[in-house]
């Protein structure tokens, strides 16, 4: 066996998604250490928020946060577990204090809100979940 | 968090296998081979993404099976540095907080890498970020198992776990058992990192 290339690309959360899914519902019945990682990684990935993504919103969404050169990591970062918060912003991006303004790091929390819109609704869900107990 | 890894392999089909299209037999032995596996220096396997290239297939004397050279992409669980991921406390030791992805447990962050100022709670078997309130009081913030965590990577381990030679077997084994291939270190010293719960509002 040979490495050709260890990191030919970076996958978003939802591609992977998406093909485990294909994995598990082929008719194929699959066994073994392919069924546990497939299995777990879904279950993870499900509790993400890629679980409500679509392509187009995705690159819609990343077309709208080209004007903030971001660069493809944090990107990444910021369609995979989008912020709802601008704490959460200046962690996933390298000295977002040099880099965005406060008006900017806004601008950038309403594309994700506007492309993402569950995002909010999975937090409600939680806090009502939350009070309930 | 997830990478495409490029590779090159020589694969076997055996002839009970003959039966199947060639590409889906490829897919299969590849998976069987890889699926939950740590490359070393690539990170941990999770499944077959796709095949960009098959070779023609040949016979070696003596043996029934075919030979394929094939050229794939795997998808791979490698978190760049610096990555925010999320994941949940598995347990609490002296060592530090040991943190799960579900597929993936060995992600250690290591007390200098708690919040400050943090201390291990021995009866509870926790840690516990003491803080400041501002008006000179503590409160203290428990770090349980189950909760969901939010981190940064900060370094990854690879290590070579092949099978020694036959000098002290029994020492070996040993050894290998306790080796991790593949761990993560990670920090949660940043305003914003941690429990989810400290940041919600």
């Amino acid at each position: 066996m040979e490495i050709i290339s260890e990191n030919a690309a970076s996958l978003s959360n939802y591609e992977v998604f998406v093909h485990l899914q294909k994995i598990k519902e082929s008719r194929k019945k699959q066994k073994g250490q392919l069924a546990t990682i497939t299995y777990e990684t879904l279950r993870y990935l499900e509790e993400t928020s890629c679980k409500n993504q679509n392509p187009e919103d995705i690159t819609q969404c990343l077309k709208d946060l080209e004007e903030f050169n971001l660069n493809k990591s944090e990107k990444l970062m910021l369609v995979n577990t989008p912020p709802a918060t601008p704490l959460e912003i200046q962690l996933m991006i390298e000295e977002s204090e040099e880099r965005l303004s406060e008006e900017q790091v806004q601008t950038i929390l309403s594309i994700l809100a506007k492309h993402f819109p569950h995002l909010h609704i999975v937090k409600t869900e939680q806090e009502d979940e939350e009070n309930l107990d | 968090m997830f990478v495409l890894a490029e590779m090159k392999n020589v694969t076997r089909i055996s002839p009970e296998l003959f039966n199947l299209n060639l590409n889906e037999a490829v897919a299969g032995e590849l998976n069987k081979k890889l699926a939950n596996k740590v490359l070393l220096n690539v990170g941990l396997c999770i499944a077959l993404f796709d095949i960009t290239s098959i070779q023609d297939s040949f016979i070696i004397p003596g043996d029934g099976a075919s030979h394929t050279i094939v050229y794939f992409r795997y998808i791979v669980f490698r978190p760049f540095m610096e990555e925010i991921l999320i994941g949940k406390i598995r347990s609490c030791s002296q060592e530090g907080v040991h943190v799960t992805m579900g597929f993936f447990d060995d992600i250690l962050i290591p007390p200098s890498a708690l919040q400050h100022p943090s201390k291990f709670n021995e009866t509870e078997q926790a840690w516990v970020w003491e803080y400041d309130t501002g008006d000179g009081s503590k409160h203290d913030l428990f770090m349980d198992s189950g909760e969901s965590i939010r981190f940064r990577v900060t370094a990854e381990i690879f290590t070579e776990t092949c099978p020694a030679g036959p000098n002290g077997i029994q020492e070996a084994q040993d050894i290998t058992e306790s080796k991790v291939p593949y761990s993560l270190m990670g920090s949660i010293n940043e305003p914003g990192l941690g429990l989810l719960s400290w940041w919600d509002n």
